[in-house]
């Protein structure tokens, strides 16, 4: 696989957490060659974090949520941690209501505080031209 | 009978058309008369309303509608009625002085076709077709006051689901709904949105739910209480359920209830303890030099 295939969906590498979000709806296909080439960025970067941002979506059903489990699940044999930001409140009401829970998958208001979780925050002066300092986990 | 009643009509509708003011004014005593009015609406609203009811009955009629019709087809006469109990149900006035005011216009309307009637056999048919005129208005007026009252009670009743269920900011990035009342399925939807969307604009980490006010727990408000708490996670933060009082706790247990994945506390205090413990902990572990 030559040039990405997950359906136009950019992965950005920051430090060695991996930052990507989903901004439709997920087909099957999309879906499948996103977790292919997450999974092969996570394992080739040697990422230890994984940010997924779903502040756009305005639906979820169970397909993404299993979808979402599932990158958790494989995230974690791979020795990073999945942090899924910004879910719209009537996304999470839907869900409860369907009876989805998005078991063993970290949550984060949104993008800034789960980098902060993945322990990268934003220092009060900007040092250097820099934005953020990263300060590894220990 | 045709005959007649069409002699019975031409009869009221003139008596109408030449003794509106008496009619009227008549119909006003009437119903000053009536110890229930108590003086909820003033003399100078009831001869309005009379002028404007005696009026439409009169174009009514003229329409040449049959009698039954006239009050339920006639748009002036129907919206006159309407509004004549609309204004009584927003008062207070009893149903029964509603309906009753409404009726009394059909002795205000008897006595002037009696003062220009000699014949008795006259009278009969007169007072039938009276009666059959009217006793729809009353209907109607009664089914009117109904709907006023249950668009009041429909008005307070949301009004008492927004009032009752307000989210605070209790400290920084702590958010708290102080419940009262029963939990229904209702309820629980306004709460839940109402949270998330304040969890969103402040960016909170930590929800307190505080159900003091919360009379009884049973196995569904724990059911609505679980949701609530799985979608604050969702988005991100962490929920504290506090003020179960005894009886609850009792009850919670003896039903089974599992509410073990779910941090509760007894008191509104010690959860805000626990919450600002908590935001500290997500402050400092993770940025120690972010002291906004």
């Amino acid at each position: 696989m030559s040039a990405p295939a997950s359906g136009g969906v950019p992965i950005l590498r920051l430090g060695d957490v991996l930052v990507t979000g989903l901004l439709n709806e997920l087909d099957d296909t999309t879906a499948v060659a996103f977790t292919e080439e997450l999974t092969n960025r996570i394992s080739s970067d040697g990422a230890r974090g994984v940010l997924i941002d779903i502040s756009r979506l305005e639906i979820v059903d169970s397909f993404v949520a299993r979808t979402l489990m599932e990158l958790t699940t494989m995230a974690r044999l791979l020795g990073a941690r999945v942090i899924v930001a910004g879910m719209r409140p009537p996304v999470a009401i839907t869900l409860v209501e369907l009876g989805i829970q998005l078991t063993g998958v970290e949550t984060a208001l949104n993008a800034e505080q789960a980098m902060a979780a993945m322990g990268w925050h934003q220092s009060l002066q900007p040092s250097g031209g820099g934005l953020g300092e990263f300060r590894p986990e220990h | 009978m045709g005959s007649a009643e069409a002699a019975a009509r031409e009869r009221v509708t003139s008596v109408l058309r030449e003794e509106a003011d008496e009619i009227s004014d008549r119909w006003v005593q009437l119903q000053l008369a009536q110890p229930s009015l108590d003086g909820e609406v003033s003399e100078a609203e009831l001869g309005e309303e009379a002028d404007a009811l005696v009026s439409a009955l009169l174009s009514g009629l003229d329409l040449g509608l049959p009698v039954e019709r006239v009050v339920t087809s006639h748009e002036e006469m129907h919206r006159t009625v309407s509004e004549i109990s609309m204004r009584r149900a927003r008062r207070g006035v009893s149903p029964t002085a509603t309906s009753l005011a409404v009726l009394s216009l059909k002795e205000a309307l008897l006595e002037a076709v009696q003062r220009r009637t000699r014949e008795g056999d006259d009278l009969f048919p007169s007072a039938v077709l009276i009666n059959r005129l009217l006793d729809s208005a009353g209907a109607l007026s009664f089914e009117t006051y109904v709907e006023g009252r249950e668009e009041i009670i429909r008005r307070q009743s949301q009004q008492l689901l927004e009032v009752s269920t307000p989210v605070v900011r209790l400290w920084r990035q702590v958010l708290a709904v102080p419940l009262i009342g029963t939990l229904d399925t209702a309820r629980t939807q306004v709460v839940m949105e109402n949270l998330l969307q304040a969890i969103q604009e402040h960016e909170a980490l930590v929800a307190i739910i505080d159900i003091t006010g919360v009379p009884t727990v049973d196995t569904a408000v724990a059911q609505h209480l679980m949701h609530t708490v799985n979608a604050v996670r969702l988005m991100g933060a962490d929920c504290v359920i506090s003020g179960i009082r005894p009886p609850i706790a009792q009850t919670i247990a003896q039903l089974g209830i599992d509410l073990s994945t779910i941090l509760t506390r007894a008191t509104l205090a010690d959860a805000l303890g626990e919450a600002v413990k908590l935001t500290d902990a997500a402050v400092s572990d993770h940025a120690p030099l972010d002291k906004r």
